[in-house]
């Protein structure tokens, strides 16, 4: 019998028919394997560049690379130190939030599916959750890294000064504008360039925010799509630098 | 046993728009006022009016004006308006538009920021204050929560059965709450009944299953006068498949967007019937254009005529008419941007209704007041589109006043008990099936009333049609003392409720079709096969009914409530038209 | 012609009856038409087999939002359901909302939301409108930019089904500490009013719990007019929230949000359900 009374609450009640629990199982699989790779290469702390022939194409988890910049050597995962920022981008980004409060919170695991049992729920009003808030400064720092990752793409097309252009320009430059892409979604951009207005056409300036705004409105209609694209972008992009970059196979460019 | 009761100075029947605007005025003016609704708040069918608001605000079209709009509504209702209601109409509708807008309304808006107006079918001006095609629902929200906000008690899904008089006077009401059956009454000062029209005596209609002419039952069985009511406007575009969603609006600007009509034969029949306007011409002649083609055997497969705009391009057509592309995909699986809709006329809207004074919404009843689609006058024989809208904010704010004024005039007000006597065994009676073998079904019967009016009633009527109609409606009458609820439970049931709208819907149905047989000319939305000419004697009389006795309606040509000082603008339409 | 649909033959359709003590699904079987909603089959079921189905419905047009239910385990209005757009191999379950009180059958008391709305305070004109800019003549100057932007939130048709599926009012029952999507979108078209004058982002944000929305979607998913609940309303509210609770950078700024407003009047406890 069913009691509409008061809704069951039992983990996974519903009365949907339809496969609810693909999209938080995937979304546990991916982000799972994404987060225990990260780390491992991180640790391992090698193969992220390449630098056969005169190429010199930077994995974009590595970059900027500190140890070069600032010319000292460690084995130590320095990479957390830049790390933090596109990954807080992300742990706080409102999709990603929706993603992971649904998928590994079960809160709720689907639309009227019922969630985990809790004693006392609070959203998003405590300690740690409430620092999601902070959302927008890690956008100002995650923009930091994207310009890093601009200045990648486009050095790695010059070989020994010279202009080529290859498998491993083509993916970098994907990636770097997928990741453009998802960054200059974001909803905290979107408030800040013009969503915080109220008023669009009371001046030059609120305008050309107010352009400004529908642009970023379209790129944030697709922020899912755009979280998704980029971090495989991301991901498959480290592969290939490991990949070329422990010698399993040569990257295959021209250098005019 | 003591019921719930509550006293109010003017409480207002109806949460449509023109209901909501009387009870912003009657607490504006100082009265304590109350609201009822029969569904909940905000669900009114005014949610469902689409293109516009008429105001001559001048936004789009600076020569725009009162004057012309008044001649735009006295032509469009063939001179049987009161013109007083016209006049007013047109004078104040801006005025209620702009308020509308500092109540948190948001319209379309013109290139320099102002209110964006749009055409509609026999307005001179571009004069329709919009926001796309959802307007109703835009007023009735603002109007929502704006009587929320202020000192209005708003009753929810509470049904009434009857006006309570006290001699003359109508002091108060009866009714019970719907989710428990619980009985309820008030007791008033002045009572405004905006109970909107009576479009689910059709079955093909485009009204909500709310629109069972409650308010013209009760204010005629309390003595009032109603005017007009052989005018039921057919919209020319409904749905006419799938079954279920027959009669469902198909908006007007589908035709204003460049929509055409055709018939199975693939001709644009139009060019027959008004070569000048074709598919934008008024709405009354489109309607009997779609039904002629479908009656002499050019109809579509499922019986309506095919609209056109497919040779449109199709991001065009989705940006105009989003809501029109969705209920066509989802409801009928039609891209209309691919294929012709099929089409045919809906019963959509009444001019007739409570007779009423123009300028404070009393009827001849003291005590009662109408407003809305509830009252008649404001459109005479036919309505523009975008006028109803305009007729519930000016008249439901002058019912509102008037009543709050006769209120403060009056002392305190009590309920006579034998009438809530009378009152309780009406609604019991529908519940007690003792009557065994005779007990009427209200589901059955309502249908019944649909067939004898699609069959007598509807676009195009004639004597005979008229009169078998009649003698059906009577022998209906014979049998609705024996209608019972098929469930005797008092919490939220349907089989009750439906028991006093069938007895209202009758009462109703009597007054169109009487009304329709005396008005021997087809003017506007009444159309007599066997008089298809203007008659001048009728052109200057609208039919009053008021009831006599128990069974006596009583049918009076009146003369047409003319002013003075309006003559010249409206014989001067009239002399324009002549030369066109 | 398309315009003919396959006539659905016999469907079976498990209805939820009963009232807060007791009830369960109960079967019913019956003949369709082409075409039919969930509401003609409850309506048709009412008429010839079970006169004391207790419905909300009204337009049936999917423009007044009455007839919210959860249909196959989701909530969707009745009038725009299609029958042929279920699955045809298992029988259609009609159940009432539950976030809300049941009052019978398919019909709940959806009273709380009506009593939320009362705590916001409706549009109110700014009190230095200024001639030539957001006035003239005594009307209003908005751009149409800006009625695009309202008017998303004001297609809202009060279906509340965005509320049944909010899992805060659905599963935690915090119907006492949250307003609900419907009522963060109600402060949204106040607050992104270029010419109103009322803060309310205290209220939101306290009263209105817009913190314990951690937008999941599920009311964007459930809209029936598909308004973009969560993107283009919560989303930006919460931010507006952030400019004035969280951020550090505004906070060194001395920027506040909402300058020239004044507060709204005294508010009360959010409503018991």
């Amino acid at each position: 019998m069913t009691t509409v009374a008061s809704p069951p609450r039992r983990l996974g009640a519903t009365m949907r028919r339809d496969r609810w629990w693909i999209q938080p199982v995937f979304v546990v699989t991916s982000l799972t394997l994404f987060g225990v790779y990260t780390i491992i290469h991180v640790i391992l702390n090698k193969h992220y560049t390449i630098t056969a022939g005169g190429a010199y194409l930077e994995s974009p988890m590595f970059s900027p690379d500190l140890p070069k910049f600032f010319g000292f050597n460690t084995a130590l995962p320095w990479a957390f130190l830049v790390l933090w920022a596109p990954l807080g981008l992300r742990s706080s980004c409102y999709y990603y939030r929706k993603s992971y409060y649904r998928s590994f919170f079960l809160a709720p695991p689907s639309c009227a599916v019922a969630g985990a049992a809790r004693r006392k729920y609070t959203g998003e009003t405590k300690f740690p959750l409430v620092l999601n808030n902070s959302h927008r400064i890690f956008f100002y720092f995650a923009t930091i890294v994207i310009g890093f990752l601009w200045y990648d793409a486009i050095r790695g097309l010059f070989y020994h000064g010279s202009f080529g252009f290859g498998l491993g320009n083509a993916i970098m430059l994907i990636n770097v504008l997928c990741l453009s892409a998802f960054t200059f979604g974001c909803n905290s951009w979107r408030h800040i360039i013009g969503g915080k207005l109220n008023c669009f056409s009371c001046s030059d300036t609120n305008r050309t925010r107010h352009r400004a705004w529908q642009r970023v409105s379209i790129l944030n209609g697709r922020h899912m799509q755009w979280a998704w694209i980029s971090m495989f972008t991301v991901w498959g992009t480290d592969i290939y630098i490991w990949l070329v970059s422990s010698g399993a196979f040569t990257d295959p460019h021209h250098v005019f | 046993m003591a019921i719930e009761h509550h006293d109010y100075d003017v409480l207002v029947l109806g949460s449509g728009g023109s209901g909501l605007r009387a009870a912003i005025a009657a607490a504006e003016a100082g009265a304590r006022t109350g609201l009822v609704c029969k569904s909940l708040l905000g669900k009114a069918h005014t949610v469902m009016a689409e293109g516009g608001l008429a105001a001559a605000l001048g936004n789009v079209a600076p020569e725009d004006g009162w004057t012309t709009h008044f001649q735009d509504t006295m032509f469009g209702g063939k001179y049987l308006n009161n013109w007083r209601m016209a006049e007013l109409h047109a004078k104040e509708a801006p005025d209620r538009a702009r308020e509308l807008e500092h109540w948190g309304a948001i319209f379309d808006r013109t290139p320099d920021r102002r209110m964006s107006q749009r055409a509609f079918g026999g307005h001179t001006y571009k004069r329709l204050v919009h926001i796309g095609d959802r307007t109703g629902l835009e007023m009735i929200r603002t109007l929502q929560d704006k009587t929320v906000h202020s000192d209005v008690d708003v009753f929810m899904e509470t049904t009434i059965t009857k006006l309570i008089k006290d001699g003359d006077r109508v002091v108060g009401c009866f009714g019970y709450r719907r989710a428990t059956g619980e009985q309820i009454t008030f007791s008033a000062k002045a009572l405004v009944l905006a109970t909107g029209g009576s479009g689910r005596i059709y079955r093909i209609t485009s009204n909500s299953q709310d629109c069972t002419g409650d308010g013209y039952s009760l204010a005629y069985e309390a003595g009032a006068e109603m005017v007009d009511m052989e005018f039921v406007q057919f919209h020319p575009t409904g749905m006419v498949y799938p079954p279920g969603v027959a009669g469902l609006l198909v908006t007007e600007a589908v035709r204003g967007e460049g929509g055409i009509l055709r018939n199975a034969l693939g001709e644009r029949f139009m060019e027959k019937y008004d070569p000048k306007r074709m598919e934008l011409s008024t709405r009354d002649v489109v309607a009997r254009s779609i039904y002629t083609e479908v009656k002499e055997g050019r109809g579509t497969p499922h019986g309506g005529a095919f609209l056109d705009v497919s040779h449109l391009d199709s991001d065009y057509v989705k940006r105009k008419l989003p809501s029109m592309y969705d209920q066509f995909l989802e409801l009928a699986g039609v891209d209309i941007t691919k294929e012709p809709m099929q089409v045919g006329p809906t019963c959509h809207y009444f001019m007739g209704g409570i007779k009423v004074d123009a300028d404070t919404g009393a009827t001849r009843v003291p005590g009662l007041f109408s407003t809305g689609e509830a009252s008649g006058g404001m459109n005479g024989a036919n309505r523009l589109g975008g006028n109803s809208l305009g007729d519930l904010l000016v008249f439901g704010r002058r019912a509102g006043f008037g009543a709050a004024e006769a209120a403060a005039q009056v002392g305190s007000v009590s309920l006579p008990q034998e009438e809530i006597s009378a009152a309780q065994a009406e609604v019991a009676h529908f519940l007690s099936r003792s009557d065994g073998d005779n007990a009427e079904n209200p589901f059955l019967m309502h249908r019944e009333l649909q067939t004898i009016m699609g069959d007598g009633v509807g676009i195009f009527r004639d004597k005979e049609g008229l009169t078998q109609a009649i003698d059906r409606l009577e022998s209906l009458q014979g049998r609705v003392e024996n209608l019972k609820a098929p469930s005797d439970r008092l919490d939220y049931n349907p089989g009750w409720q439906l028991c006093r709208e069938v007895k209202n819907m009758l009462n109703v149905s009597l007054m169109v079709a009487r009304a329709a047989l005396m008005r021997e000319e087809s003017r506007g939305g009444h159309s007599r096969l066997d008089h298809t000419a203007y008659s001048d004697y009728w052109g200057a009389h609208n039919i009053v009914i008021h009831r006599e006795s128990e069974h006596d309606m009583t049918l009076t040509p009146t003369p047409v409530l003319t002013r003075d000082e309006l003559v010249e603008l409206v014989e001067a339409r009239k002399e324009a038209e002549k030369a066109a | 012609m398309s315009e003919t649909l396959t006539a659905g033959g016999t469907r079976k359709l498990q209805i939820w009856r009963g009232d807060l003590t007791s009830g369960q699904l109960v079967d019913y079987e019956l003949e369709t038409e082409p075409g039919m909603v969930v509401l003609d089959a409850v309506l048709e079921i009412q008429r010839s087999q079970a006169p004391d189905l207790a419905v909300r419905w009204n337009c049936k047009a999917a423009k007044c939002g009455s007839c919210s239910a959860e249909i196959n385990g989701k909530p969707r209005l009745m009038c725009k359901t299609r029958l042929d757009h279920l699955p045809a191999d298992e029988p259609i379950t009609v159940e009432p909302m539950r976030a809300f009180p049941l009052i019978r059958d398919l019909v709940t008391d959806v009273s709380w939301n009506y009593r939320v709305n009362e705590q916001i305070t409706p549009f109110t004109p700014r009190e230095n409108l200024r001639e030539g800019v957001d006035v003239l003549n005594g009307d209003f100057l908005i751009d149409q930019s800006e009625t695009d932007r309202i008017s998303e939130f004001r297609k809202c048709i009060e279906c509340f089904m965005c509320q049944d599926v909010c899992h805060i009012l659905r599963d935690h029952r915090m119907h006492n500490r949250y307003y609900g999507p419907r009522f963060m979108m109600r402060i949204a078209s106040l607050d992104m009013h270029p010419l109103d004058g009322v803060d309310r982002l205290d209220q939101i944000a306290d009263e209105g719990g817009i913190g314990l929305c951690n937008i999941t979607k599920c009311c964007t998913e459930v809209c029936p007019e598909n308004i973009h609940i969560t993107d283009n309303a919560i989303i930006p509210m919460k931010e507006r929230v952030v400019d004035q609770r969280h951020d550090p950078i505004l906070k060194i700024l001395g920027r506040t949000p909402n300058k020239g407003r004044s507060k709204p009047p005294a508010r009360s406890a959010t409503p018991e359900l």
